[in-house]
């Protein structure tokens, strides 16, 4: 029995196509899970080794990820002696990851630094003579990840999670003080244990908020604009992005073909999607309701929805309006320049309660500026702009995050109605994870702190 | 003049509490075993404390009993006060704390020693272990007897070069006024074992009749006495009481006054002492802050008037000692009967040590107690029933037994020794322990039992009540799981109601209605649903299915670093040929020479990229052979 290990096996940007690589007991199982084949009579438990076979990824709630081809080798013959399973993904850099993100929804975990090439060995896949170059991978992969850990964590993200290592040190120690010396210590003070808490998880966001800041700067989002035909969508994007001269074609492993765009707003790579479709089918309206136009929106990190003063509000409109998320909505009301007016302020407060509104003219290029600071505090958010965090994290130290802030959320839970030893197994767990990230373990800093910080000793 | 005296299968050195486990452990696996003692006073004689149990040393007594150790059985007998402490803070970490009546405590161990079958006592000193070939083969006492063995396990405590020290006062002497021993140590030396030095105190012991307990608080003891010994019957003994009362402004103005003669201040203490238990001076400096030190008054047997201050472990001159205990209330008038002092002593760097508590590099030499840095009464006994169940092994030829750090507290004790550096003496915590849930005390008997029995340490009548636990145990359960009640039912939606639980809406167990904490099992009983239970056995089920969620991830966490427990370095293991290893892991590994990978993985200094290494070289070097 091997635990189960996924890691991207083709390094980022390198091609349209990347490929996720798993490997352990039972990734044939798990990765049939998802993988939706377009055979739909022969699962992929079913297929034999070494075949390749293409169908759809899917999503926890059943939605596609990506049109992907999948191979299934399994033990013993496979690279690492173990059951391997290989998604091959066509939809960039976002799909790839989401599809890893998909692999480590089911509880396979990501992979070591050369933890393939160190199975492969260990399970005889690699001749005895390789050891060397095994051992050569392993020491230069995990220093170099080590070296990286550590340089990002100076300045003031670095001092961020030194602030957090300190607070659940203190935490951890005066949870076990009382447990150890209940007689000197006395019981855990809870109000203070969740002050704790409480102050941690906000910390944990907000490296969290950081270091999703810094990946839509990497990777961009996707943005759809739609509305009616003549509302003036296209008007917009040459207006877009002509304004920012930059129109981003050299972005690895995409070309500009006719379905995207990129335009660049205000440092943000912004993908807009489907447009070339939008355009030439001139009615999205048609689409509604149509599965093609819900997968459209449903992977847009943006959706700009257009009006038309000369126009008015129909109908038509509001179907449209209905089908997007509210969360991730900007509505764009164009062709303010025109005096006869069909829509109404009084309309626009009523159809569009709590909504970013925003008035332009695309022809007199107004209410631009406002609706790139609209994207801008939308994908960003407004509250933690002025943070100075300016901080890249890899998937690692992002699961390292999210696991401790997934302890101390069940810690805050427990705390006041499980006993203070079950606490502990949470308190512990959320330092154990967050010393990941520095590669230290700190079971002996805790007990160091419970004399340091109590007075101890009969 | 050195004369041939006899011959035993294994000698143990020192009547401590891991030199009496030792050898009654030894004993009972039908070894002929010598016990030597500098004197019989010294059998499990308790120089500080007169406390046995708390947190994770209450455990460590339970796992001593439930292996066929004595310490939990000799603490039933001879106990003034018992109480349980942590209640209300989780079954992992609750635990049994009993006051010892010292005097008790050392005629019934005695008691024992003296019947058990197999084991003779010698008062002697053992001045030196002869070796050949690097195995040991025979002691010789002071007075020139010598004993041929196959195997030595050596407890000598505090007693190693010791060095008592009050005020500016030094001399050569054991605890409690008993010798020290010399040439021991230089014999250890010699034999190419490296030897450092630690330092403990004591608090000054105090006549009752001087004490006005009317200032003080009083701490009684359980109503209902629980007992260490899975096997001890009930039985409500007389409980004495203790006394608390906190130390003040003025007397802390007394220590800073006379810090210039305190011997911690001066420097003529060098042995580095434990930071859990600082001397009172110590806490005095480095809590400034603190207005006031609790301290508690506790009686040291039922036929003395002596009483031990908790709190007030000093080494200050006799006449400051003085001073301090009077400037606290209900001590005004007090006597001294003993004096606090300080003792230095040597130890045996533990890293010198395998898992067995044999010594790595002398065959037949096994190490208990005191002597391996650590302190306290359990954490001795804990490891003298180790070495006596090893040397015991090795005599028979048999493979040494070692716990786990999932399996027993004893485990984490005693890796924690061999795989870390300390250096202070070594305490051990609950906050140590990795698998806290799994380990606890009220389930020692179920995790261990069965091992001693193998090991031949459970006798009949231990074992025929732990198998009458466990088959009551199996039989509740599968009866809680197998009653079931619907939505419909009226007795159990009457019950949850009344307890303010929410409705059940499928078809549920008892089992697993039991999980909700209001529920409990004396109400099932009460209403009739399952026949009247021992309440032992309703506390143990009630405790697996309460946390049955925690629980199940500490032994999937198990699972996971059992694994690499279970890889085993071999001991010849050459680390100058291991290639790609980083210098520091390379000298580590060759100091601490660790017996498995897991253990590897705990030693400071060597990191996962080392332990890539070390995987690689062991698959190699398999390969090869
Ligand atoms: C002053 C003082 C303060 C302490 N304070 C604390 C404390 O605060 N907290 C705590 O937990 N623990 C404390 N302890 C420690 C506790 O008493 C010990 O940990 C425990 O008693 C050690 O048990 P042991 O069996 O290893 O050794 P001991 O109980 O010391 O037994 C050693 C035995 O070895 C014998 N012996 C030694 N050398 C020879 C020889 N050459 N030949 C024959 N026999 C020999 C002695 O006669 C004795 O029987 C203190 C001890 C002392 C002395
Ligand atoms: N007056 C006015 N006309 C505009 C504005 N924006 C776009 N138009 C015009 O509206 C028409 C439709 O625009 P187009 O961008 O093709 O709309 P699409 O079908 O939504 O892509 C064109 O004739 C544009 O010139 C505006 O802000 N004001």
């Amino acid at each position: 029995m091997s635990d189960r290990i996924v890691a991207i096996s083709t390094p980022p940007g390198e091609g349209a196509v990347g490929i996720v690589r798993l490997s352990g007991s039972g990734v044939v199982e798990t990765v049939s899970g998802f993988f939706h084949p377009y055979n739909k009579d022969l699962p992929l438990t079913l297929r034999n080794n070494f075949s390749l076979n293409l169908g759809w990824l899917l999503d926890l709630e059943g939605e596609k990820i990506d049109e992907v081809l999948v191979s299934v080798m399994r033990a013993p013959h496979s690279y690492t002696g173990e059951d391997v399973v290989e998604i091959n993904c066509h939809g960039g850099s976002l799909a790839i990851r989401r599809c890893l993100k998909r692999c480590l929804d089911t509880g396979v975990r990501l992979a070591e630094p050369g933890e393939f090439t160190k199975r492969a060995f260990l399970n005889d896949r690699l001749e005895l003579s390789q050891a060397e170059a095994v051992i050569d991978i392993i020491r230069a992969k995990t220093d170099r990840g080590l070296k990286l850990a550590v340089q990002q964590l100076g300045g003031r993200q670095g001092q961020l999670i030194a602030d957090l290592e300190e607070q659940l040190l203190h935490l951890n120690a005066m949870l076990e003080a009382s447990l150890d010396f209940p007689d000197e210590v006395g019981d855990l003070d809870d109000a203070e244990a969740r002050r704790i808490l409480e102050s941690c998880i906000n910390k944990i966001k907000q490296l969290l908020k950081a270091g999703q800041r810094a990946e839509v700067y990497r990777d961009g989002i996707n943005m759809v604009i739609c509305g009616k035909p003549n509302v003036g969508k296209s008007s917009l994007l040459n207006a877009l992005a002509q304004k920012e001269r930059a129109i981003v074609t050299d972005i690895p492993g995409t070309t500009r073909d006719v379905i995207e765009e990129y335009i660049n707003i205000r440092g943000i790579p912004v993908k807009i999607v489907d447009t070339a479709g939008i355009r030439e089918t001139e009615d999205l309206v048609e689409l509604i309701g149509v599965q093609k136009s819900k997968e459209v929106i449903e992977n847009a990190d943006l959706v700009l929805f257009m009006v038309d003063f000369s126009a008015g509000i129909s109908d038509e409109d509001m179907d449209i309006f209905a089908g997007i998320p509210a969360e991730k909505m900007i509505v764009l009301v164009n062709k303010e320049d025109i005096e006869d007016k069909k829509i109404s302020p009084a309309e626009l407060r009523e159809k569009f309660q709590n909504m970013t509104v925003i008035k332009s003219s695309v022809k007199m290029e107004t209410g631009l500026d406002e609706l790139e600071q609209a994207v801008y505090d939308l994908v960003l958010g407004t509250e933690t702009m002025h943070d100075g965090l300016e901080i890249m994290i890899n998937l690692r130290q992002k699961l390292a995050l999210q696991n401790s802030l997934a302890h101390m959320q069940a810690a805050l839970e427990a705390l006041g109605t499980m006993p203070l030893d079950c606490l502990g197994v949470d308190i512990w767990g959320a330092l154990e994870r967050l010393g990941e990230l520095s590669g230290k373990s700190l079971k002996e800093d805790i007990i160091d702190r419970i004399f340091h910080d109590f007075c101890i000793g009969k | 003049m050195i004369y041939e005296a006899g011959s035993y299968d294994v000698v143990v050195i020192g009547a401590g509490h891991a030199g009496c486990e030792a050898a009654l452990a030894s004993a009972r696996m039908g070894c002929q075993t010598l016990l030597a003692t500098l004197s019989m006073e010294g059998i499990g004689l308790m120089p500080c404390n007169p406390s046995i149990g708390g947190p994770a040393k209450a455990q460590l007594v339970r796992e001593i009993d439930a292996l066929g150790g004595e310490m939990g059985i000799n603490i039933d007998k001879a106990n003034l006060q018992m109480r349980m402490i942590n209640t209300g803070k989780g079954p992992a970490v609750q635990s049994l704390r009993a006051q010892a009546d010292k005097h008790e405590y050392h005629r019934e161990l005695m008691k024992t020693i003296l019947q058990q079958e197999g084991l003779h006592i010698l008062m002697a000193e053992i001045e030196d272990i002869q070796c050949q070939d690097e195995q040991v083969c025979a002691v010789i006492t002071r007075t020139g007897a010598r004993f041929a063995c196959q195997a030595v396990v050596v407890t000598s405590g505090t007693y190693l070069k010791g060095r008592i020290i009050v005020g500016d006062l030094a001399y050569e002497g054991g605890p409690a006024n008993q010798f020290p021993s010399v040439k021991l140590a230089d014999s250890l030396r010699s034999m190419g074992i490296t030897l450092g030095r630690f330092k403990t105190g004591t608090p000054p012991r105090i006549d009752r009749k001087s004490v006005d307990f009317s200032k003080m608080s009083e701490q009684p003891g359980d109503p209902d006495v629980p007992n260490f010994s899975f096997i001890t019957p009930k039985a409500n003994r007389e409980q004495l009481s203790c006394y608390l009362t906190y130390s003040n402004k003025k007397t802390h103005q007394i220590v800073m006054d006379n810090l210039n003669r305190s011997p911690l201040y001066t420097g003529v203490i060098k042995g580095k002492g434990p930071r859990y238990c600082p001397s009172f001076e110590d806490k005095v400096v480095r809590f400034a802050h603190k207005e006031s030190h609790q301290l508690f008054v506790e009686p040291e047997g039922r036929d003395t008037d002596e009483m031990y201050v908790q709190g007030l472990n000093t080494s200050l001159p006799e006449d400051v000692q003085m001073a301090v205990l009077r400037s606290i209330p209900g001590l005004e008038n007090v006597r001294i009967i003993r004096t606090g002092y300080a003792i230095e002593y040597d130890y045996v760097l533990p890293s010198q040590l395998k898992l067995s508590l044999e010594s790595k590099k002398i065959a037949g030499l096994f190490t208990a107690g005191q002597i391996n840095g650590t302190s306290g009464y359990e954490e001795a006994a804990a490891q003298g029933l180790i070495a006596g169940i090893n040397a015991a092994l090795k005599v028979k030829n048999q493979p040494p037994f070692i716990l786990k750090r999932s399996e027993a507290y004893i485990g984490v004790l005693i890796d924690d020794l061999i795989s870390k550096e300390s250096d202070e003496p070594y305490r051990l915590l609950t906050s140590r322990a990795e698998y806290r849930l799994l380990l606890r005390q009220d389930n020692a008997d179920l995790r261990l039992t069965e091992m001693g029995r193998s090991l031949g340490l459970v006798d009949d009548y231990r074992w025929q009540i732990y198998q009458n636990k466990k088959r009551q145990l199996d039989s509740l359960i599968e009866l809680l799981q197998k009653t079931t009640y619907t939505p419909a039912d009226k007795t159990i939606a009457g019950y949850l109601q009344k307890k303010n639980s929410a409705p059940i809406k499928d078809r549920v167990s008892l089992w697993e209605l039991l999980r909700r904490p209001e529920v409990n099992l004396s109400d099932y009983v009460e209403m009739g649903l399952i026949p009247p239970q021992n309440p032992d056995i309703m506390e143990q089920l009630e405790i697996q299915s309460k946390y049955e969620g925690y629980i199940n991830k500490q032994r999937e966490q198990v699972i996971r670093f059992e694994k690499m427990e279970n890889k085993l370095i071999p001991a010849d293991i050459d680390y100058d040929t291991v290639s790609g290893l980083s210098s520091e892991a390379l000298q580590r590994l060759k100091q601490f020479r660790p017996e498995s990978i897991g253990q590897a993985s705990r030693i400071s200094g060597i990191t996962p990229a080392d332990i890539n290494v070390l995987l690689i070289f062991l698959k190699r070097k398999e390969g090869i052979r």
